[in-house]
């Protein structure tokens, strides 16, 4: 556990905060500069039958798939084990809901791609910056489910497989406190690590594609009341907007 | 029926405390005018959506009736799921469901229109007329869909089925047909068509407002105007569905919703709406209406869907109460509102009148662009059978008997109630008997007017509005600004228009951006227009913007270059002998 390189060092002890800058600074840039480009980009005008059944696939998926990531990288053993769920039952947990949600996500992701691919309209909206996106997206669903299954095929079949609990969440915990272990992701299984680049390359996206939606998810709407009512901007923010505050008129 | 325009006297009047005052920038259209000519909607594109994006975007559309509408079929709620519902306790909750429903609804609105609903908008291939290689057939501009640059083959737009209202094939599909059955006989002899004028309709109770997932649909606290931040939104398109009129257009370029902006800009300072000013029938009326906003929930929700109309009166504030002056000063608002408020053509025709009639109320969303229902279907049937169409008598007679069009027109402004429909016609044709006495030179016949619950006072008032009241009567818009008569021109009205964030003065704009075209910074709407006021406000005499008319900046004053074409023979002198002079005298 000790040794590792300088590539090592440059991928697991650099480029996560390489990408931590970017995405905070990029999101930071886009608020400020593209506020009018942050959205959907939906299609749904264009084409509404396929769409209705692969995106709410790929999201639901996804967001079944984030809390997967969520507990597995950020809870530590210890603390399941401590709870009194053992290492077999969380395994199994985790490989069976992981292989669903995966599964959902690569058949929404699948139908949406060929959606657009073979839908006029859908498929001259989509830019270069899309095809990038998805690349890296179906990049980081393929990896990391195709992991899952092979890892699910070595354990079914009596084997063992090195334990990401070990590895990789240890490392990325570490990230946060700002002192990486980075020896402990360069132990890791080569698939592990290809995950994690992917993983890297599409954190370092988000802020400049569409993805940046996931960071608008309106939870506020659950807790306000329905009707909205706004005065007209008081700060003479816009051209046109008079400077003298407005008189009462009595 | 005879009282049923003084039911509702103030002594009777609710004696609860006046609620929160706000004020409504609201509109009146009088269905007997509208010729179907489509001038409000093609100055409104002009304006607001001649961009790629939005070209089927109609802010405002005319849509011939008895047909579909636009999109098609949009009134038939079971299906589009737009507006409110009163649930079994009396609240409301958006018909296509609550806040839960919906974020779980969020990866694919389950009820949203598709382009084809609407339809696929085009251009023509023009190049090939001039860049067709020689031969034997002339060369033809050949549709293309401005969606994908193909081919296309053009069947339906945003008019399609205009002047087709009675047809039997097109009527047939209209909701409101439908669910009247077959007391619509679409035969030949019974059939009735007339024009609607559609915008936003900038409800009190605004249920678009209410399904945005992002909160960036508003309602403005000054004048009601209902508008989207294009900043905030997030296209979620919630808000299509959730409009019953379906007058929130996504746009398919920038991923945002757009709206009827009530021409905002045009407003603010006092100017009427594009659709309002250009209006060849002059049938539109702008205006301030008072409300009680603490009312406003309450009346949406009574519970038979035919009371919503009264209900929504019962809403409205005099503004010649002192009480309801006392209370709008409370709350915040300016005196000149008040004022204007008393002088509003709209509050005369809704509520001193009760001529003009709410578009589907049973949505309860409260609308606030109101109608007149026309009166010609039944004028043009009694004319054609050889009676007098103008006669009191056979005029009361044929409103009665012509059921078909009362009961459409009550599916459309009462819910399916025929009584204020009935009473709306009745003054209506009172109106035309008593005034054509006067124009004949016999006496005034009071009974005419109290036939209908008005004195003969009242009925030339309305005749007033609804047959010759001038701009400045048919307008009246306070400005948002602490902005007189007496201080324009003088005051300055705005800074350096270009240097807000990210502007032209800010080194913003223009160049290449990153995302596709409709990333970056919008223009704002206001930079050119406030330009154009300052130099129209400041100027000796009557000035144009010069060269090129944005008619979101044209107040009708003058003739701008650029308006009409040159004159041959190169004369310029616009005020020469022959041609119509300058619009209207009299206005400032």
């Amino acid at each position: 556990m000790s040794g590792y390189g300088p590539v090592d060092l440059l991928l697991w002890g650099v480029l996560p905060y390489v990408v931590l800058v970017l995405v905070v600074g990029g999101l930071i840039w886009r608020y400020r500069y593209d506020r009018f480009g942050w959205t959907t980009r939906s299609s749904e005008l264009y084409e509404s039958r396929l769409l209705r059944i692969g995106s709410p696939l790929f999201h639901f998926g996804l967001l079944v798939v984030i809390v997967g990531h969520v507990v597995g990288l950020l809870i530590p053993d210890t603390w399941t084990r401590a709870l009194g769920v053992s290492d077999t039952l969380y395994h199994v947990s985790a490989l069976s809901l992981g292989l669903i949600a995966g599964f959902c996500t690569l058949a929404g992701i699948a139908l949406l791609v060929w959606r657009r691919r073979t839908t006029g309209p859908v498929f001259s909206v989509t830019t270069r910056n899309d095809k990038l996106m998805y690349v890296v997206l179906v990049l980081a669903i393929v990896t990391g489910l195709g992991m899952t299954v092979y890892f699910a095929g070595v354990e079914l079949a009596g084997g063992r497989t090195g334990d990401y609990r070990e590895t990789v969440s240890p490392w990325f915990r570490s990230i946060w406190i700002l002192r990486p272990d980075v020896a402990a992701m360069a132990a890791s299984d080569a698939p592990y690590k290809l995950h994690a680049l992917m993983g890297l390359g599409l954190f370092a996206l988000l802020p400049f594609t569409r993805l940046v939606h996931a960071f608008s998810a309106p939870v506020g709407y659950l807790f306000r009341p329905y009707v909205v009512y706004r005065t007209r901007d008081p700060q003479p923010a816009a051209a046109g907007q008079a400077r003298r505050p407005a008189r009462r008129g009595w | 029926m005879k009282d049923a325009g003084t039911s509702r006297s103030t002594g009777e009047r609710d004696t609860r405390p006046i609620g929160r005052v706000m004020a409504q920038v609201a509109m009146v259209m009088n269905l007997d005018k509208c010729i179907g000519c489509h001038t409000c909607s093609v100055t409104c594109k002009q304006a607001w959506t001649n961009r790629s994006g939005v070209e089927y975007a109609w802010f405002n559309n005319v849509e011939t009736r008895p047909g579909q509408g636009y999109p098609r079929t949009y009134q038939d709620q079971e299906r589009w799921k737009g507006g409110w519902v009163r649930r079994p306790d009396g609240t409301l909750v958006p018909r296509s469901g609550g806040r839960l429903k919906r974020l779980a609804t969020i990866f694919a609105n389950p009820v949203m229109p598709s382009i084809q609903d609407y339809y696929e908008p085009w251009t023509y291939d023009y190049d090939t007329l001039i860049n067709a290689p020689a031969g034997d057939d002339f060369p033809v501009a050949e549709p293309r869909s401005a969606l994908t640059g193909r081919p296309m083959k053009v069947e339906w737009s945003a008019n399609w089925d205009d002047d087709l209202g009675g047809g039997p094939e097109l009527a047939s599909q209209d909701p409101i047909v439908r669910r009247l059955g077959d007391k619509v006989r679409l035969s030949f002899e019974d059939t009735f068509m007339f024009y609607l004028p559609r915008i936003c309709e900038h409800c009190l109770n605004p249920s678009c407002v209410a399904t945005c997932p992002s909160g960036a649909l508003y309602k403005r606290v000054e004048d009601g105007i209902v508008l989207v931040d294009q900043d905030r939104c997030r296209g979620w398109r919630m808000c299509v569905t959730g409009c019953p009129y379906k007058k929130i257009y996504f746009n398919h370029k920038t991923g945002k919703a757009e709206k009827c902006t009530f021409c905002y800009p045009r407003v603010e300072v006092g100017m009427p709406t594009i659709c309002s000013e250009t209006c060849v029938g002059r049938l539109r009326y702008l205006g301030v209406v008072l409300y009680d906003a603490d009312r406003v929930g309450e009346a949406a929700s009574v519970e038979d869907e035919k009371d919503l109309y009264e209900a929504q009166l019962g809403v409205f504030l005099d503004p010649d109460d002192p009480a309801v002056r006392a209370a709008a000063r409370r709350d915040g608002i300016p005196d000149r509102w008040v004022d204007s408020a008393a002088r509003s053509p709209v509050y005369a025709l809704a509520e001193r009148f009760r001529v003009a009639l709410p578009l589907h109320p049973e949505y309860r969303t409260m609308p606030m662009v109101w109608y007149i229902p026309p009166l010609s279907p039944v004028v043009d049937t009694l004319t054609r059978t050889g009676h007098d169409g103008e006669d009191k008598d056979n005029l009361f007679g044929a409103i009665d008997t012509l059921r078909i069009p009362v009961e459409y027109l009550a599916e459309l402004f009462t819910a399916g109630d025929t009584g204020p429909v009935d009473l709306v016609l009745r003054r209506l044709a009172a109106m035309r008997s008593y005034m054509r006495r006067i124009n004949l030179g016999q006496e005034r016949d009071e009974s005419i007017a109290s036939d209908v619950g008005m004195t003969g006072g009242e009925i030339e008032d309305m005749y007033r509005l609804l047959a010759l009241a001038k701009y400045d009567e048919r307008y009246v818009v306070p400005t948002a600004y602490g902005v007189d008569e007496a201080d324009r021109g003088v005051i300055e009205e705005v800074g350096c228009s270009l240097d807000f964030d990210g502007g032209p003065g800010m080194g913003g704009m223009g160049g290449e951006v990153p995302f596709g075209e409709a990333s970056g910074r919008p223009d704002e709407a206001s930079v050119e227009t406030f330009h154009a006021l300052r130099e129209r406000q400041t100027a000796e005499g009557r000035s144009g913007t010069g060269g090129r008319v944005n008619l979101l900046n044209w107040d009708g004053n003058g003739r701008p270059d650029g308006l009409f074409p040159p004159r041959e023979g190169g004369d310029t002198d616009d005020e020469r002998g022959g041609d119509p002079g300058p619009r209207e005298e009299g206005r400032t």
